[in-house]
C-alpha cells in the first residue's frame, strides 16, 4: 500500500494539516501537497478508470505528464473537468471526483469492454459503424455520444475573474529548473530583459530530487543562491506557476499562470494569459521519462521510478513497501537507492540490459539489493493493485523465471526531451541514437522573419542529461540568446556540475523483446485512451505508415495528456512492426498548447458585459430609458422599435410607421458612416469609387452613390455631399463605415499614392436625426429662424442652419419616401436635439422609429438595402441601378468587371417587387422554385426573397426579390414553397410600390 | 443654448490604478506634410508647439500635437479655442494641400494614474509598458481590449487614453475591470 513516510517530505510543511474530499471520502494532507501526492499517503492507488476499456488506473507520474490522475476539481459553478492531480496544489477544502466509472469507481459497468478487449481493436469504430449506413445516425452516434467524454461539463457560469497581460522581453526563459535557472541568469548579466516561467510552484525541476554538486556545493544550496540573484536583478521577471503553453510565428509566446488555483476564493483572477513578445525564446522544458511496455504496466501502482523518487523525496510517500525497479539505464537506480535509503524494501532490480548499469548500479548492489541484468517484466500480478511480478528474460519470448511479490513496480524506459514548445513552430529533431531519444536540431530551430533561429533548447529539453552537461548547455543558451537581442556576453564560464558515470542505455521498446500476442495485448503505450502494442503493431499491418495515420486510427496520443508518455513507445513499435528505422518514422506534429489550459484564460475579460464592445450613438441612454427594443447592427445597437405599453413589435413598428407617412417621426441615424474626403484630386477620387460621376456634383448638393470592389459586386451605398469645392462628405452604410474608409485609404496610399487627396472617418463626431414626414418641415421651422422651404433647400441639397439654438447640416435626404430632413450636430449636442424635436413635435404627435419601421418604408419605396438586397455577388446592374452607373466615365472601381460576359448575360437574378396573391408576408430568404432537379436532387430554383414585410401602409405584405430575368416577367405567378410544407404564390411585379413619382417627398 | 455632454458624464474608479473620465477637450485632426516648413510654421503658430516625431507626444501651454500617422496628427486644445486654431492652421496653410477638422465631439478622453496604470493597460493594449520603455511622451495607437484607442504619457505619470465615443462605456468598463483589486501583477513598478 502506498503510505506517508514517517520522515522526508522536503515541500511539506508536516507542522499543518489540510483536508480534503476524494469520492466524498474525508482525507488529510499537509501543505506543500500536491492532491497526487495526498491521495497516495491516503493509499488511495485506484484514482480512475481508462478512456475505453474503464480499466482501473493509478497515479503514474508526478508531472505535467500525468495520464491517469484526471479528477473533476471543485463543487457547483467552480467545478472543473480533467484537472490532474499531480499538478493540482494541495488547498484545504479541496473537494475532487474520479471520472469515467458508473455507479463507482471501484465497482464499475463499462469495465465490462474490458471482457471485450479483444474486439475492440484498433479502428474498431470506423470499421464496426460504417454499416449500414443509417445506423450511424440513429443508433450508433447517439450511443457513442453518451459514453464518449472523460470529464462533466460545469453548469453554471464560472464565478471566478481571468485576465490577459501582455509582456515583452528581450528573452523568455520556459522551465525553472537548472538549465532555466543558469540560461536566465546568462542572459541577464549580459544586460539582456529576461522573463524566467517556471510551471510548478518550485524552482529548480527535478535537480533537488536527482541531487549532485555545482561548484563543490549541493546543488539545492546553488539553486537557492541563483534565484537570489535573480530576484535581486531588476530586469529579470519570474514567475512560478507560469507555463510556457505555446511558441508562435515572430517571437510570440503564450504563458498559462494559474494565479490563484491553489488559493480559491481570493480576490486575485484565477488564471492570466501571459501574450509575450519575445527577442529569443529559450526552451528550458527538462526532459520525461518514458514507461516500459510490459504486460499489465498499467495496473495501478506501476508508476514511472522517477515518479517513485519524487513522491518518497519532495512529499515524504512511498508507493509501497516493496518496490521492483525496472529499467533500461541507470538512472532508475536512483529510485532504489533512495527508497532503500528510505528504510524501504526493493525485492530486485530488473535490468533489461545484458551487461547492466554503471557506478549507481555498483552503489546499489553494495546497499545490498538484488540487481537482475538481462531481466524484464513478463507480466505484472494483480488487478485494481499490484501485487506482484512475473520476471523473464529481456531477450525472450516471456517464459517466466520466477514471481516476486511486491506492491509497486518502478519502471523507467529512458528520458525523453520535452520538445514540444520547440516543435510548435516548426523547429526539427533528431535522433540520437546513442541516448536513444529525439533531441532538437540545433541547424534547424524555428525561424522568424530574418530567416534566424528565434528558439534555443537548453538542459535536459536538448538532450543534456548529466548536471554538468545542463549547466554548461544552459549557460550557452542563455549567453547565446542574449547576443542575439544584441546583448554582448560576459566572461563568467559556466558553473561545474557533477558529471556522470553513466553506463549506456539499451532502447528497450517491448518487454521482453519476443513478448507474445497475448501479453502484447496487455502492454498499454496510451494509458488514458487505451491504445496496446498490439493496436499499432495492428495499424502498421493495416497499411498505416504514416505515424500521423496510425496515431488517429489508434487514437495513441489523442487523449487530454497528448500522449506525452505514449508517443515516443508507439512511434517506436510503428517503427519495429514497419521495419524501419525510427527517424525514418518520425514523430507526430507537437501543437500548443502544452498541457491544457482554461477557455477562461482565453477568453480573459471578455464575457458578461465585456464580451462584446457595444457600440452607442450619443442618443442611446434616451432610448434605453423610452423602451427601445434594440437589435445589433454591426457593434452598434440600435433600437429596433420603441413598444408602447403592452404593444408587440409588430404593433409597434406599424404605429410608428403611421405616424411617419402621416404626420412626423424621428430615427436616430447617428450611426451612418461619415468619412471626409478633401483634396485637388478628391473628385477624381470619388469617381473612382463609386460608380456614378462625383466630381460634377455642386457645392450644396447631394447624390446617392454605389461603391462596388474591383470584382464588380455591389458593397455599401450611401449620399455623397459636397460641402465646398475641395471637400466632400461620404455616408456610408452602418456597418460599412471603417471597412470604407480602410477601402479609400488603401487606393489612397497603394495605388493613387500621388493623388492629393485626404480622408477622415468622422462617423462619431456627428449626432445624425431624421426627421421625416409630412410635418417635417413645420417642425423643424418651430426651432429654427432659418429658411428651411423647398424653395431655401431643395430636395438632395443641403444647409447650414441653427435648429433650437445648435448649429447643424441639414440635409434634405430621404429614405423613406417622405418629406425628410437629416440633421447633423456636434455628438455632445444630438441629444439636446433629440429632445428639443420631441418637445416641439408633441403637436404633431411626434414619436421616435426604429430601424424596422425604416426597413418597411424603404421596401415601400423599393430602395435596396445593402446586406439584404446584396450579399456579395450581386452587381448593381442586377437591382436596376444603371441610372446610377455613369456611362461617360472612363473608368470606376469595379466596371471592368461588370463587362465580363457573365455579369452582363441577361439571365442573371434581378430585382423585382413581389406580391402575394393572399396577401400574405412571404418568408424572407424563401427560394422560387422551378421545374425539375438539379444533379443532387434538389428542387431548381429560379429566385429568392430578399427583404420581405407587412406593409402597413398597404395593408398586406410586400417583398422584394432576385428573380431569374425578373424584370422580363412582369405579372407573372411564382411558387415559394414554405418550411411547413406549403406554397406561397407571388406575382412580380415592379419593386416601387409606394409614390413611384416621389411626389411626397419632393415638397 | 444646451452645453455639450460628455460621453462618460464624469465617471471614476478606483483601484489598482485610478480611472477617471477626463471630461471634455478640444480636438483636431490635422492631415498634410508633416515635413513641410509650412506644417511646421502653421502647428507653431497655432500651438506654439513642434511636429512631433513618430510615436511622441508634444506638449505646450496652448496644448498637445500627437503624432498619429506619417501624415496625421491629433491636436488637442481647450475646447473654446478650437475654431481659432482651425483659423490659425487654415491661414497658415492656405494653397496647400491639407485637412484640419474639428473631431472635439468624436472620442472620450480617460485619464489612468497611480501606481498600478502600467499594468492595468498592459492587460489590454499589446504595448510594452515597462517604465524603461514606455517613457513620457510617448504616444501609442493600439487596441484596448476590442477597441480600437490611443494613449499617451505625460511628464507627470497620467496616462491620457482616447477612443471613439460610441464605445466609451466599454474602454471604461475594461479599465475598471483590469484595474479590479487583487489583480496587480507585479511586473510594472
Amino acid at each position: 500500500m502506498s503510505t506517508r513516510l514517517a520522515t522526508g517530505g522536503r515541500r511539506l510543511d508536516r507542522s499543518r494539516r489540510v483536508a480534503f474530499t476524494f469520492n466524498g471520502k474525508r482525507m488529510q494532507g499537509h501543505p506543500g501537497d500536491t492532491l497526487a501526492s495526498a491521495l497516495l499517503a491516503n493509499d488511495q492507488m485506484l484514482v480512475g478508470r481508462s478512456f475505453k476499456y474503464h480499466r482501473p488506473r493509478g497515479i503514474v507520474a508526478s508531472g505535467a505528464e500525468e495520464p491517469n490522475a484526471l479528477v473533476g476539481l471543485g463543487e457547483g459553478a467552480r467545478f472543473e473537468p480533467n484537472q490532474r492531480a499531480t499538478t493540482t496544489e494541495l488547498f484545504d477544502g479541496l473537494s475532487c471526483i474520479s471520472q469515467n466509472h458508473w455507479p463507482s469507481l471501484e465497482t464499475d459497468i463499462g469495465a465490462v469492454n474490458g471482457w471485450f478487449a479483444r474486439f475492440l481493436p484498433a479502428g474498431f469504430y470506423y470499421k464496426m459503424f460504417i454499416h449500414p449506413r443509417p445506423f450511424w445516425k440513429h443508433v450508433y452516434e447517439p450511443f457513442i455520444r453518451r459514453s464518449a467524454g472523460l470529464g462533466k461539463v460545469p453548469n453554471p457560469g464560472d464565478p471566478d475573474r481571468y485576465e490577459h497581460f501582455h509582456f515583452f522581453c528581450d528573452v523568455a526563459v520556459i522551465g525553472g529548473g537548472v538549465a532555466g535557472l543558469q540560461a536566465a541568469l546568462a542572459a541577464a548579466e549580459a544586460g539582456a530583459r529576461v522573463l524566467l516561467m517556471e510551471q510548478t510552484a518550485h524552482w529548480g525541476g527535478r535537480a533537488p530530487v536527482d541531487g549532485g554538486a555545482v561548484e563543490g556545493q549541493p546543488v539545492v544550496d546553488w539553486i537557492d543562491a541563483t534565484l537570489a540573484r535573480l530576484q535581486d536583478m531588476p530586469h529579470v521577471t519570474l514567475r512560478n506557476r507560469c507555463m510556457g503553453a505555446g511558441v508562435y510565428d515572430h517571437g510570440y509566446l503564450l504563458g498559462y499562470e494559474r494565479v490563484s488555483d491553489h488559493a480559491p476564493g481570493s480576490d486575485a483572477p484565477r488564471h492570466r494569459l501571459w501574450r509575450i513578445r519575445a527577442g529569443q525564446i529559450v526552451t528550458a522544458t527538462g526532459a520525461i521519462e518514458r514507461p516500459l511496455s510490459f504486460a499489465g504496466n498499467d495496473v495501478p501502482g506501476v508508476m514511472l521510478a522517477s515518479a517513485v523518487r519524487d513522491y518518497a523525496v519532495d512529499y515524504g510517500v512511498s508507493a509501497g513497501d516493496r518496490t521492483v525497479v525496472v529499467t533500461n539505464n541507470d538512472d532508475a537506480y536512483r529510485t532504489a537507492i533512495t527508497l532503500k535509503t528510505l528504510g524501504l524494501e526493493i525485492p530486485a532490480i530488473l535490468d533489461a540490459r545484458q551487461q547492466g548499469g554503471g557506478a549507481l548500479a555498483e552503489e546499489a548492489r553494495g546497499m545490498g539489493i538484488r540487481v537482475e541484468n538481462g531481466k524484464g517484466i513478463a507480466k505484472v500480478k494483480g488487478g485494481r493493485r499490484v501485487t506482484g511480478v512475473a520476471i523473464c528474460a529481456q531477450a525472450g519470448e516471456g517464459a517466466v523465471l520466477e514471481e516476486i511479490g511486491c506492491d509497486a513496480v518502478a519502471m523507467s524506459g529512458g528520458w525523453s526531451p520535452v520538445v514540444h514548445l520547440w516543435s510548435h513552430c516548426g523547429g526539427k529533431l533528431i535522433w540520437d541514437e546513442a541516448l536513444a531519444l529525439f533531441r532538437p536540431d540545433p541547424a534547424q530551430p524555428p525561424r522568424g522573419a530574418d530567416g534566424a533561429g528565434f528558439v534555443l533548447a537548453a538542459g535536459s529539453a536538448n538532450g543534456a542529461l548529466s548536471l554538468g552537461a545542463v549547466l554548461a548547455d544552459a549557460h550557452a543558451a542563455g549567453q547565446a540568446a542574449a547576443e542575439a537581442t544584441g546583448h554582448a556576453p560576459g566572461a563568467t564560464p559556466a558553473p561545474q556540475g557533477t558529471e556522470d558515470t553513466e553506463a549506456p542505455i539499451a532502447p528497450v521498446w517491448l518487454m521482453p523483446q519476443g513478448a507474445r500476442t497475448a501479453l502484447r495485448m496487455k502492454s498499454w503505450l496510451d494509458y488514458q485512451n487505451d491504445v496496446k502494442v498490439s493496436d499499432v503493431q495492428l495499424a502498421a499491418r493495416e497499411g498505416y505508415e504514416s505515424v500521423e495515420h496510425a496515431k488517429r486510427y489508434t487514437t495513441l496520443g489523442m487523449a487530454t495528456d497528448q500522449g506525452k508518455l505514449s508517443n515516443i513507445n508507439g512511434l517506436a513499435i510503428l517503427s519495429d512492426a514497419l521495419g524501419q528505422p525510427i527517424p525514418q518514422t518520425g514523430t507526430t506534429t507537437f501543437r500548443p498548447p502544452y498541457t491544457p489550459i482554461s477557455f477562461a484564460a482565453i477568453a480573459g475579460a471578455a464575457r458578461g458585459p465585456l464580451f462584446q464592445p457595444v457600440r452607442k450613438t450619443p442618443i442611446h441612454g434616451w432610448h434605453e430609458a423610452n423602451g427601445a427594443d434594440f437589435e445589433p447592427v454591426g457593434q452598434w445597437h440600435r433600437p429596433y422599435c420603441f413598444p408602447r405599453g403592452e404593444e408587440g413589435r409588430h404593433e409597434a413598428v406599424n404605429r410608428e410607421i403611421r405616424q411617419t407617412r402621416e404626420s412626423v417621426g424621428l430615427l436616430d441615424a447617428s450611426t451612418l458612416g461619415k468619412i471626409i474626403v478633401k483634396g485637388p484630386d478628391a473628385g477624381r477620387f470619388l469617381d473612382m469609387l463609386y460608380t456614378n460621376m462625383m466630381s460634377t456634383l455642386k457645392p450644396g448638393r447631394c447624390r446617392y452613390g454605389l461603391m462596388c470592389n474591383e470584382n464588380g459586386f455591389l458593397m455599401d451605398d450611401g449620399v455623397v455631399v459636397r460641402l465646398d469645392e475641395e471637400t466632400f462628405l461620404c455616408h456610408t452604410t452602418t456597418g460599412g463605415a471603417e471597412a470604407i474608409h480602410g477601402h479609400m485609404e488603401d487606393w489612397l496610399q497603394c495605388e493613387w499614392w500621388d493623388w492629393k487627396v485626404h480622408t477622415a472617418n468622422v462617423t462619431e463626431q456627428y449626432a445624425q436625426l431624421a426627421v421625416a414626414g409630412p410635418n417635417a418641415r413645420k417642425l423643424l421651422q418651430k426651432l429654427s429662424n432659418d429658411d428651411l422651404s423647398a424653395e431655401a433647400l431643395p430636395f438632395m441639397g443641403w444647409t447650414e442652419a441653427r435648429i433650437s439654438g445648435i448649429p447643424a447640416r441639414v440635409h434634405r435626404i430621404s429614405f423613406t419616401g417622405e418629406l425628410s430632413f437629416e440633421l447633423a450636430v456636434p455628438a455632445g449636442r444630438g441629444l439636446a436635439l433629440w429632445e428639443a424635436l420631441m418637445v416641439a413635435g408633441e403637436e404633431f404627435g411626434v414619436m421616435p422609429y426604429g430601424t424596422e419601421a425604416m426597413h418597411v418604408m424603404r421596401a415601400e419605396k423599393g430602395f435596396i438595402m445593402i446586406g439584404d438586397e446584396t450579399d456579395g455577388t450581386v452587381i448593381p446592374q442586377d437591382l436596376g441601378l444603371d441610372w446610377a452607373i455613369s456611362k461617360k466615365k472612363h473608368d470606376y472601381i469595379g466596371k471592368r468587371a461588370q463587362q465580363r460576359a457573365h455579369m452582363a448575360d441577361p439571365n442573371r437574378w434581378k430585382l423585382v417587387g413581389l406580391e402575394t396573391l393572399d396577401g400574405s408576408v412571404l418568408p424572407d430568404g424563401a427560394y422560387a422554385t422551378a421545374p425539375g432537379h438539379n444533379a443532387n436532387g434538389q428542387r431548381n430554383t429560379q429566385g429568392r426573397v430578399t427583404s420581405s414585410y407587412h406593409s402597413p401602409t398597404l395593408g398586406r405584405g410586400i417583398a422584394m426579390g432576385l428573380v431569374h430575368r425578373g424584370p422580363d416577367r412582369m405579372g407573372e405567378v411564382l411558387e415559394f414553397p414554405t418550411l411547413d410544407g406549403g406554397i406561397l404564390k407571388a406575382r412580380i411585379v415592379d419593386p416601387v410600390i409606394y409614390d413611384k413619382d416621389g411626389e411626397k417627398q419632393n415638397v | 443654448m444646451s452645453e455639450a455632454v460628455p460621453p462618460l458624464g464624469g465617471a471614476r474608479f478606483n483601484g489598482l490604478a485610478m480611472i477617471e473620465d477626463a471630461g471634455l477637450m478640444g480636438m483636431i485632426t490635422l492631415r498634410g506634410d508633416l515635413a513641410s516648413a509650412a506644417m511646421k510654421a502653421a502647428v507653431k503658430t497655432a500651438l506654439g508647439l513642434g511636429i512631433p516625431d513618430q510615436r511622441q507626444a508634444l506638449s505646450g501651454e496652448g496644448g498637445s500635437a500627437l503624432w498619429m500617422s506619417p501624415d496625421e496628427l491629433l491636436l488637442i486644445c481647450a475646447r473654446d479655442g478650437v475654431a481659432q486654431v482651425i483659423a490659425s492652421l487654415e491661414d497658415a496653410l492656405a494653397g496647400r494641400h491639407f485637412l484640419a477638422l474639428n473631431v472635439s465631439d468624436a472620442r472620450a478622453v480617460i485619464r489612468v494614474t497611480g501606481a498600478g496604470a502600467r499594468e492595468t493597460l498592459a492587460k489590454l493594449c499589446p504595448v510594452d509598458l515597462a517604465p524603461g520603455t514606455f517613457t513620457p511622451g510617448m504616444v501609442r495607437r493600439t487596441r484596448l481590449g476590442q477597441i480600437p484607442a490611443a494613449f499617451w504619457l505625460d511628464g507627470r505619470g497620467a496616462f491620457h487614453l482616447i477612443c471613439f465615443r460610441s464605445v466609451a462605456d466599454y474602454a471604461f468598463g475594461a479599465l475598471c475591470d483590469a484595474a479590479a483589486p487583487g489583480g496587480a501583477v507585479g511586473v510594472h513598478g
